[in-house]
C-alpha cells in the first residue's frame, strides 16, 4: 500500500510499504476514506517529538470502511467507521472510569519502558504518534490495522459525508473535553489560546455549555475571523495587549477559566519565547510555553485552567506562585475520544456543531507531503487539510 | 538483620544488603541480583492464579522464554532463549505455594543460571489482584558464563516488568498488544 512515513526533521514522503494484517482477535483492517493532518502532526513534522523513527506511518484521525476483522471484532465489513486516536482496550481499570486515553494495555509493553522513565507511569497507546506512544502506524495511508476495534471504532450512520464526522476521530473531542476541564459554569468568560481547530471547537464548545462569553486569541486574522462567527469576541495579540486587552474585557477581573489551545510550539516574539527557543536548541529544555504562562497570568482568582496542548517534556519559568497565589485548578491530558464520540455524533445529527466549516484543503494522499509544507508555512488560510487516497495527484 | 525504618517492600531498598534480606525473606534465594516488581490486574485473584500455576501457559507473555515443559505437577523444564540462536535451560521445582495466593519456585542442581522466584497475588478490591513478581539469579561466572550472562543482560529487570505488563494485557484483554502491522514484523520483535 501507499502511506505517508516520516523521515526527518520536514521530510516526509509517500512511500510503498507493506499491507497491514490481523494480528490480535479484537483488530480490524480499515480503508481509510478520509485522514486528517492534525496541528499535532506539526510537531512531529518540526522534529520535536523524540523517538521517532525513519519509515513511521504518520497520521492519527481518520475513518474508513471495515474491510478484514478479526475473530473477537463487533465491526463488520463494508461498515464505515471513524477511528479515536488513543487506542484502549476498554477492559482496565482507567477504562472502565472512561479516562481511555490513560489505558493501561493499549501501549505495547516494550514501548512503555521509554514513557515509565519519562513521566513515571508509561502513556496510552496512539496511532502514529512517536514510539513513546506505542510506535503505531497512523491512518495517512491506504490502509490501517486498528486494534481493540471492538471497543473504538464508531459507526457513522448512514446520509453522512466523510468531512461531517471525520472529526470525531480527535480535535472535535479534544476541543469539548477542553471546555469540559474548564468547568464552565453559566455566565462565566472563558478565554481561549489559539484558533486552530481544538481552539474554534473549544469556543463552540464552551457556549454549548453555558458560557456567556468566549474571548479568542491568536494572531492570524482568518482563524480570528472563523471564531467571530461563532460568536467570540478576538484579541490579535500583534496588535493587542493580551493581558491588558483580557483585563478591561472582565472588569478588572480576569477570566473565569483560560484554556491553551496552542502549546509546545507557541508563536510570537516574547522574550520568554526566545529564550525558550534558544533552550530547546540546545536541549536545555524541551518546550515553548508562552500561551500557559499568559494563560495563567491572566486567569481570574479562583478561576480554572484546562490545557488541551500538547507537551512533551519539562518548562521552566513555569508560574508556579501565580498558580498557588491565586488558588487556580489545571486540568488536561490526552482526550479520551471514546468517551466522547457517541453524545458528539448526535450533536453532529441534530446540527448543534459544525465541523465542515474548518476543512480548507481536500487532496490526495500523494499530495500529502506538499500538504504538509503548505500547513506549516500559511497557517492563516490552511485551517485542516483533509487526505482523500482516492483522490487523484492533483496537477502542478 | 532489618535496619529499615519505613514501610517500604526491601526490594525497593538503597542498600543492597537489605535487599538481600527483602528476597532471602521470601524465596530460596542464593542469588546476588533481584528483581521485584508489582502490576495491578483487573481480573479475579483465582483465575490469575490459576493461569499462572501452569507454567506451560507463561511464555505466551514471557518474550525470552521459548518454551516450559511440565514434567510433574510441582517441576518443569525451562528453554530460554540466549543469543545467537543458542538456548539456556534448567529444571524448576515449586517449592511451596498456597492455592489463590504465591507460588514459590527454585532451580535444580546444575542450572545453567541458577535461580529462584515468588509470585504472589493479592486482593485489591475494585482495582483487581496486586500481583508481584520478586527473582533471584545467581550471574554465572567463566567465559561461557559470561556469554549466559548476555541474556541476562537484557535488563532483567526491565524484562521482568515487562513480562508483567504482557501478563496484564493478555489477562485483562485477552491478548499481547503490539504496534506491527505484519505478522513479520511481530515475529521479528520477538526475537
Amino acid at each position: 500500500m501507499r502511506a505517508l512515513t516520516w523521515h526527518g526533521k520536514h521530510d516526509v514522503r509517500v512511500d510503498t510499504v507493506e499491507d497491514p494484517e490481523i494480528l490480535n482477535p479484537r483488530d480490524a483492517i480499515i480503508r481509510i476514506t478520509s485522514t486528517a493532518i492534525c496541528g499535532s502532526d506539526l510537531h512531529l513534522y518540526d522534529g520535536y517529538i523524540p523517538t521517532m523513527q525513519a519509515g513511521d506511518i504518520l497520521g492519527h484521525e481518520f475513518m474508513g470502511e471495515v474491510v478484514e476483522t478479526g475473530p473477537k471484532s463487533t465491526l463488520l465489513k463494508g461498515q464505515r467507521v471513524v477511528v479515536p486516536f488513543t487506542i484502549a482496550c476498554g477492559s482496565c481499570y482507567h477504562c472502565g472510569k472512561h479516562q481511555y486515553s490513560a489505558c493501561d494495555n493499549g501501549n505495547p509493553a516494550d514501548n512503555q519502558d521509554i514513557g515509565q522513565e519519562m513521566y513515571g507511569q508509561p502513556m496510552s497507546g496512539l496511532f502514529g504518534y512517536s514510539h513513546l506512544t506505542g510506535g503505531y502506524a497512523g491512518g495517512q495511508a491506504e490502509y490501517v490495522r486498528v486494534p481493540f476495534s471492538d471497543v473504538g471504532p464508531i459507526v457513522v450512520p448512514d446520509g453522512l459525508d466523510d468531512d461531517e464526522v471525520l472529526f470525531l476521530s480527535d480535535i472535535l473531542p479534544t476541543g469539548w473535553q477542553a471546555a469540559e476541564n474548564a468547568d464552565i459554569e453559566p455566565g462565566d468568560t472563558v478565554a481561549v489560546w489559539g484558533c486552530g481547530p481544538v481552539g474554534l471547537f473549544a469556543v463552540q464548545s464552551a457556549f454549548l455549555m453555558g458560557a456567556h462569553r468566549v474571548i479568542a486569541i491568536d494572531h492570524f486574522p482568518h482563524r480570528l475571523e472563523l471564531a467571530k462567527k461563532f460568536g467570540a469576541e478576538t484579541i490579535n495579540f500583534e496588535e493587542s495587549k493580551t493581558y491588558e486587552a483580557l483585563m478591561e474585557m472582565t472588569g478588572g477581573i480576569g477570566p473565569d477559566a483560560v484554556i491553551d489551545a496552542v502549546g509546545l510550539e507557541a508563536h510570537g516574539f516574547f522574550v520568554d519565547n526566545v529564550v525558550d527557543q534558544i533552550k530547546a536548541s540546545l536541549f536545555l529544555g524541551t518546550d515553548r510555553t508562552h500561551s500557559i504562562r499568559q494563560a495563567i497570568h491572566a486567569c481570574r482568582k479562583g478561576g480554572r485552567v484546562s490545557m488541551p496542548a500538547v507537551y512533551g517534556g519539562f518548562v521552566d519559568k513555569f508560574p508556579l506562585g501565580a498558580f498557588m497565589e491565586k488558588g487556580l485548578t489545571l486540568k488536561t491530558g490526552q482526550t479520551s475520544v471514546q468517551h466522547y464520540m457517541p453524545a458528539l455524533l448526535n450533536a453532529i445529527l441534530e446540527g448543534k456543531i459544525d465541523t465542515t466549516f474548518l476543512i480548507s484543503h481536500r487532496m490526495g494522499l500523494e499530495d500529502a507531503p506538499k500538504g504538509y509544507k503548505m500547513f506549516h508555512d500559511n497557517q492563516n488560510e490552511v485551517t485542516k487539510i483533509v487526505l482523500k487516497p482516492g483522490l487523484p495527484v492533483a496537477a502542478q | 538483620m532489618t535496619m529499615a525504618t519505613d514501610d517500604a517492600p526491601p526490594t525497593t531498598s538503597k542498600l543492597k544488603e537489605e535487599r538481600a534480606n527483602g528476597i532471602a525473606a521470601v524465596t530460596q534465594s542464593k542469588g546476588d541480583d533481584l528483581i521485584g516488581r508489582s502490576v495491578t490486574i483487573n481480573r479475579p485473584r483465582d483465575e490469575l492464579f490459576a493461569y499462572w500455576r501452569d507454567f506451560s501457559n507463561l511464555p505466551s507473555f514471557m518474550d525470552n522464554v521459548e518454551r516450559i515443559d511440565i514434567l510433574s505437577d510441582t517441576t518443569s523444564h525451562w528453554v530460554m532463549k540466549a543469543p545467537a540462536g543458542r538456548t539456556v535451560e534448567w529444571d524448576a521445582t515449586i517449592t511451596e505455594e498456597k492455592a489463590g495466593e504465591w507460588i514459590a519456585w527454585t532451580s535444580a542442581e546444575g542450572a545453567d543460571v541458577p535461580n529462584s522466584g515468588r509470585i504472589e497475588f493479592r486482593d485489591a478490591g475494585a482495582r483487581g489482584t496486586i500481583v508481584t513478581a520478586t527473582i533471584a539469579y545467581d550471574p554465572p561466572a567463566g567465559v561461557v558464563g559470561k556469554v549466559i550472562a548476555k541474556l541476562f543482560q537484557r535488563e532483567p529487570a526491565i524484562q521482568a516488568r515487562r513480562d508483567l505488563r504482557r501478563f496484564k494485557q493478555l489477562m485483562e484483554t485477552g491478548e499481547v498488544a503490539t504496534a506491527a502491522w505484519t505478522q513479520k514484523q511481530r515475529d521479528e520483535e520477538k526475537v
